[in-house]
Formats: structure tokens, C-alpha cells, sequence
């Protein structure tokens, strides 16, 4: 029987076994940011450590970067001394840093890809749940914490045992107006947000591969939310093609013999799975978070779910979702007024979001009392958005076009949800709190989704403004 | 000082629900800070103050649970965030061990990597365990790591803890750094095997 590509990377990343049982593994690419890697940097100090690789190890700052007021020093001073915690532990180190006056700060796991950093056959790890996001080339991205950054830095290993894999099959294609975030949002809800412990999930199937590099890395990027610390995509030409030309891949000769390894990692015909579930992307529909869990999500189409009827084990959640949301069972999740449109995070902030999502707002204006922004994932991102003319589409329809960072997906920076706003977002987490604000609210969509809801201030199935939007201007 | 975790005696504190993430643990803007000082305070701070400060219901509240060091929770605890702030609030707090149905794999690493025994116990053993508490709250509980047991005056409840971390409590290997580099010559080897770190 044949090896699937977790296990083949994982054997050739493995150092030895360890006392424990563990294995100690090779970690080929180390992604820091400013929020859990000081503390690691401290460990080092106090054990009279060094950094072993320093090549292999890359920063940016992005948690706690404002996305409006970026210059020196921050308004904030925590903020400040967190970045300049990160400009004194990289330099010392002798770490590349991309920091704002790089040109190419962003995201961790927007500039990873965007630089070409990100190759098949890797291991990954940061500091940071959402290093899955990596897979979406074949690579293997652990998320880990302030200990194992320690790890790391100081021997390029970590400690770690090795999960079960299971396959997950999505045949069929997306209709017009469903996404990669209406897959993984389908997926959670099937599987449970506890679904994938033990696991990496190897995504695949026709609808998975026509996806571009972008689509694959919204789904990997989520695994985390269903509960599997690893996701990937096996690499195939759409992964090359990303890849070829960028920073830090390799070019010339050296590109060919690349793609020849990056197919030897590639899952088998006949590779073993420890589970397999399946999934039919024909019968998708946009979907969208009602609770307080990536779980809770249905398709716009539906009614938010009976208590009563669903595993006992998930109606205590289910209970505090509704009251913190203050929504009924079997009250429609269309026509929920929202507050705030937030389009941005690791999620979805790359320049084919942001296609999508002006695509819908070209020529329209936001809701009248919705504060809507946009925060691309990356400088590089808001540049070429700015070429393309996306910018100007967002500005014109009363978006406000923001600085690279995590921005609102999380609650380190100005942008904050305030007391009970709702927030149509297209970030990945919809936990109580998350976006700033304890009595917050967030409903997790795609980006064009959260572009419909922006116009018309309302949860909307976005097919309807495609549709609108087809059709003659006089009609 | 030992490193070798056999055993976490104290008296237990419940935090009911299943999925409580690490950003209710602590919440993002408690992370603005370049050192683990200090968290302890900002543990569960959200569910456990209101807008303008003033305490609301929650066992980290109350007094009958001060002193406490083990920490009961159901299932799928420390999921979201790969945050170490969360486990790192919680030990600053006075936890010593968690006792629960299910762990996310993050917290349940970031746990162990501080020394800190995680055991899983079937629903109904966590929730005889918290009833008993909630009870009486002066309760000692001890919990054994390579016997994965926890013991409650004279009752035992068996549990699990994935072997791999067992081991790494009781062999005193649990902050792996110093075994993670006790293999130089393994680690290049690996490296100078590997096509993108040697030139394709």
C-alpha cells in the first residue's frame, strides 16, 4: 500500500525517536511574530542558548499592528514594546525581519506563501493556531506554543507525536457564488469542532484541486477550527505555478528539480488513510456561522437549529450560543441586520478575496450605519489591489481601505467590535469576545458574502446580488 | 529541583462547558505584554467581570475555590488559539493539573511543555468529580500520572493520558530543549538531507 504525503514528510523531517515516545522532528521553516515569541527569546537568555538556524527562522508583525495610525512609536505602548522586543530579539539573532518599512510586513501566513517561503515537502511550524494555512502547498504546518518557539529556535526540532490522517474528499464543483470558506465552514459543522482531534486532514478531490492556491490555503487555514492541527493539499500544478518566481523559491534549474521532489511527497494513488469522510460540493451553499463556535454554521438558506434535537453533548454550547447571540431556534440567519463588515484576516484577505468582494460592491454603496473595512493580508497585497483598481471600487462604495494586520479578526489592536455590535466577518473564529469586544458578535462568512452583507446591511445570499448584478442595467 | 511529574495533590476548581477556547481563557488584549507575569489575574476575565469591573458569578470568584491547584473541565478544553498565555494565566492563577473529558491537541501540548498533567476521564467520571466538589469544595484530590488515576478519599477514577506525555512527566523530559539537542549531529544530518536546505 502506498504512503500519503504527511507520512512521507514527516519520516524525512524525523531526527530520531525520543525516551518519551515522541518523535523529535526537523522543522524546516520557523514563522515568528511579535505576540508569542518574546517570551521564547527570554528562555533562550536564561539558558544562555542561541538561535541554531537563524536562516530558517522568518519574522513579521501583524497581531498587534495598527491597521490606520502606523507610525512610530504605536499610540499604544504595549504595542510598542512588543515591537520593539521583536526588532532587538531579530536583530541580535541575525532573523530577517519584514517589518513595516520592508514593504513586505503582513500576515505570517499571507507572507509565507507570497514570498515563496512556503514550498511543498516542508515542515512549518509558528507560534500561531493558524500555521495549518501552509499546508495548502504540501507542506506540513504545526501551530505551537511559547515553549516549543523555544524548541525550535534553539534546535530547529520539536517534540511531537504523530497524529492519524484522514482524507477528506470533496467531489463536485462550486456553484457560482459558493467558496473555499463555505467547504470548511460545511466541513466543521459536519465534523464537529472536535472532529479532527488526533488527526492532520489531507483535503482532496476534484472541487478541492480546482481551487486556486488562495481557496486551499481559506480551507487549511480553518483545520484548526475543526479541531485537526494539520491540513494540507497535495502540490500539483496550480501549487507550482504560485510558487514559480517568487522571493525565496527556487528558479532556474534548481525549479525543475524542485517540482521532481515536490511530486515524490505527493500522497500515493493507493496511500492508507485512517479515515476517510466525503463530501459533495455540488449541493454547497454559502454558508454562515450563527453561534459561538465555527461549528454552529448552516447555509444561508436556513433556520437557525433546535436545542432539542441535537446531540446532547452539543446543547449546553448550543444554549449559550443562542443567549450570548440573542437569536431564536428556527429564526432565519438571512435578513440578520449586521453592524460592522470586516473583510480581512489569515482567512481570507488575499488579492482573489478581494477580487470577489469588489466584484459585488462595484457600483453600490454600503448600508448606511454599517462601518465597513477592508485590511488586506499583506503590504504586497494592498498594492496590487491598489493597481487593479480594487481599492478604489471599496473607497467609492463607502469601504474604508485599511493598513496590513490581523486587524479585527482578533482583539490586540484599535480595531475593535463595541459593546453588542454584530459583525458579518470573514475571519475564523466567532468565539465570544474574539473581535474585542466581550458582548461582541460575530457571524463568519466568505468574503463575498461579507461584502453582500455590507450593502445591504443585512445577512444575504450573495447570489442574488450576482444575479442583480448580470443583469442590464435598466432591467 | 526534580522535573519528574509523578503526582498533583490540591483541592479542584469546576469550569462547566464543553469548548471553552483559549480567547475566553484569556482574551487577546491581555496578550499584549513581552513576559507571562502576571496573567493569573486576567484568567477567565471576561466571564468573570463585567464592563465596569465589578465581579459577576464564576467559580474563579469565589472564595470556597481560592487555593485551589486542579483545574476540572469538560470536553475539548483549550480549544482556538495555540495561545501558551492560556495555560500560562491558568498556572500564574494556581493550577497544577487539569482533570477533563478532552483536551484541543495545542493546549493539551502547551500543558505539558510547562510540566502541567492533563488526564482525560470519561463525562460521567468528570461530572461525579465535579458534583463531589461543588459539594464540598475542601476536598483533596490527587492525581497520579503514570497510574493515570485520579483519587477523590476513597474512590478511584481511571483515566488517560496519552503515553508520550505520561512519559514526559515522570521522565522529567517534559521541557524538552536540553533532549531536543542532545542529538547534534542527528539534527544536521537531516538538515543536510533535506533538498531545500541543501539546493535542489
Amino acid at each position: 500500500m502506498g504512503r500519503n504525503l504527511f507520512d512521507k514528510v514527516w519520516d524525512l523531517h524525523k531526527v530520531r525517536t525520543l525516551e518519551s515516545g515522541q518523535d523529535q522532528l526537523f522543522i524546516g521553516l520557523h514563522l515568528i511574530h511579535e505576540v508569542t515569541s518574546p517570551q521564547a527569546f527570554q528562555m533562550l537568555e536564561d539558558r544562555g542558548l542561541t538561535v541554531r538556524f537563524p536562516e530558517r527562522t522568518f519574522a513579521t508583525v501583524d497581531h498587534i499592528v495598527p491597521t490606520k495610525a502606523q507610525a512610530r512609536p504605536f499610540g499604544d505602548s504595549l504595542a510598542e514594546q512588543m515591537m520593539l522586543a521583536l526588532e532587538e530579539n531579530t536583530k541580535k539573532y541575525n532573523i530577517e525581519f519584514f517589518d513595516l518599512s520592508s514593504g513586505k510586513q503582513g500576515i505570517v501566513h499571507i507572507i509565507g506563501p507570497e514570498l515563496g517561503l512556503t514550498q511543498p515537502g516542508m515542515t512549518i511550524a509558528c507560534g500561531d493556531s493558524h500555521t495549518s494555512t501552509h499546508g495548502a502547498f504540501g507542506a506540513i504546518g504545526f501551530g505551537i506554543g511559547t515553549s516549543q518557539i523555544r524548541d525550535v529556535l534553539a534546535s530547529q526540532c520539536m517534540a511531537i507525536s504523530r497524529p492519524k490522517v484522514r482524507r477528506i474528499q470533496v467531489n463536485g464543483t462550486l456553484a457560482d457564488g459558493v467558496y473555499a470558506k463555505d467547504i470548511i465552514l460545511k466541513i466543521i459543522a459536519d465534523l464537529g469542532v472536535k472532529g479532527g482531534l488526533g488527526y492532520a486532514y489531507e483535503y482532496a478531490g476534484p472541487a478541492i484541486h480546482e481551487l486556486s492556491m488562495e481557496g486551499r490555503m481559506t480551507i487549511c487555514n480553518m483545520s484548526i477550527e475543526g479541531g485537526a492541527r494539520v491540513g494540507y493539499v497535495n502540490p500539483d500544478e496550480t501549487s507550482y505555478e504560485y510558487i514559480r518566481g517568487r522571493q525565496y523559491a527556487p528558479d532556474g534549474e534548481d525549479f525543475d528539480q524542485a517540482i521532481a521532489f515536490w511530486n515524490s511527497i505527493a500522497s500515493d494513488e493507493d496511500a492508507r488513510y485512517d479515515d476517510v469522510y466525503t463530501l459533495d460540493a455540488n449541493s454547497l451553499s454559502p454558508m454562515v456561522t450563527w453561534g459561538i463556535n465555527p461549528g454552529q454554521a448552516i447555509s444561508v438558506d436556513d433556520h437557525m437549529p433546535s436545542v432539542s434535537e441535537m446531540q446532547p453533548e452539543q446543547q449546553e454550547v448550543a444554549r449559550k450560543a443562542y443567549r450570548h447571540m440573542e437569536f431564536d431556534e428556527g429564526q432565519a440567519i438571512r435578513g440578520t441586520q449586521i453592524d460592522v463588515a470586516f473583510l480581512g484576516s489569515c482567512t481570507n484577505s488575499r488579492i482573489s478575496d478581494l477580487r470577489e468582494a469588489a466584484s459585488i460592491v462595484k457600483g453600490r454603496t454600503v448600508k448606511s450605519g454599517v462601518k465597513a473595512f477592508v485590511v488586506p493580508g499583506s503590504m504586497q497585497i494592498a498594492r496590487q489591489a491598489r493597481e487593479e483598481g480594487l481599492m478604489q471600487i471599496f473607497e467609492d462604495a463607502g469601504f474604508e481601505w485599511r493598513g496590513a494586520g490581523c486587524s479585527m479578526c482578533l482583539g490586540m489592536n484599535p480595531d475593535k467590535l463595541q459593546g453588542r455590535e454584530i459583525c458579518a466577518s470573514s475571519s475564523n473564529r466567532n468565539f465570544i469576545g474574539r473581535q474585542g469586544a466581550p458582548g461582541g458578535r460575530t457571524l463568519l462568512m466568505s468574503p463575498a458574502m461579507v461584502a453582500a452583507a455590507a450593502i445591504t446591511g443585512e445577512v444575504t445570499d450573495v447570489r442574488e446580488l450576482k444575479q442583480r448584478a448580470s443583469e442590464p442595467a435598466h432591467a | 529541583m526534580s522535573n519528574h511529574v509523578f503526582k498533583v495533590e490540591g483541592r479542584a476548581i469546576p469550569i462547566r462547558g464543553n469548548d471553552i477556547d483559549t480567547d475566553q481563557i484569556i482574551p487577546a488584549r491581555f496578550m499584549k505584554c513581552v513576559t507571562f507575569d502576571g496573567l493569573g489575574e486576567y484568567a477567565f476575565f471576561d466571564v468573570r467581570f463585567d464592563d465596569q469591573g465589578n465581579g459577576k458569578d464564576h467559580p474563579f470568584n469565589e472564595e470556597k475555590y481560592q487555593g485551589a491547584s486542579i483545574l476540572l473541565v469538560n470536553s475539548n478544553f483549550g480549544c482556538g488559539s495555540s495561545r501558551e498565555h492560556a495555560p500560562q494565566a491558568l498556572a500564574k492563577w494556581g493550577i497544577k493539573a487539569v482533570v477533563g473529558e478532552s483536551y484541543a491537541e495545542i493546549f493539551a501540548g502547551n500543558c505539558v511543555a510547562m510540566g502541567i498533567p492533563a488526564i482525560e476521564l470519561s463525562h460521567e467520571a468528570v461530572e461525579e468529580i465535579i458534583r463531589l466538589v461543588e459539594e464540598d469544595p475542601s476536598l483533596e484530590l490527587t492525581l497520579l500520572v503514570r497510574e493515570q488515576v485520579v483519587q477523590l478519599g476513597r474512590r478511584t477514577f481511571e483515566g488517560f493520558i496519552p503515553p508520550a506525555y505520561r512519559n514526559s512527566l515522570t521522565q522529567g523530559t517534559w521541557d524538552s530543549t536540553s533532549v531536543l539537542l542532545d542529538a547534534p549531529e542527528d539534527i544536521d544530518k537531516v538538515a543536510a538531507r533535506l533538498p531545500y536546505v541543501s539546493g535542489f
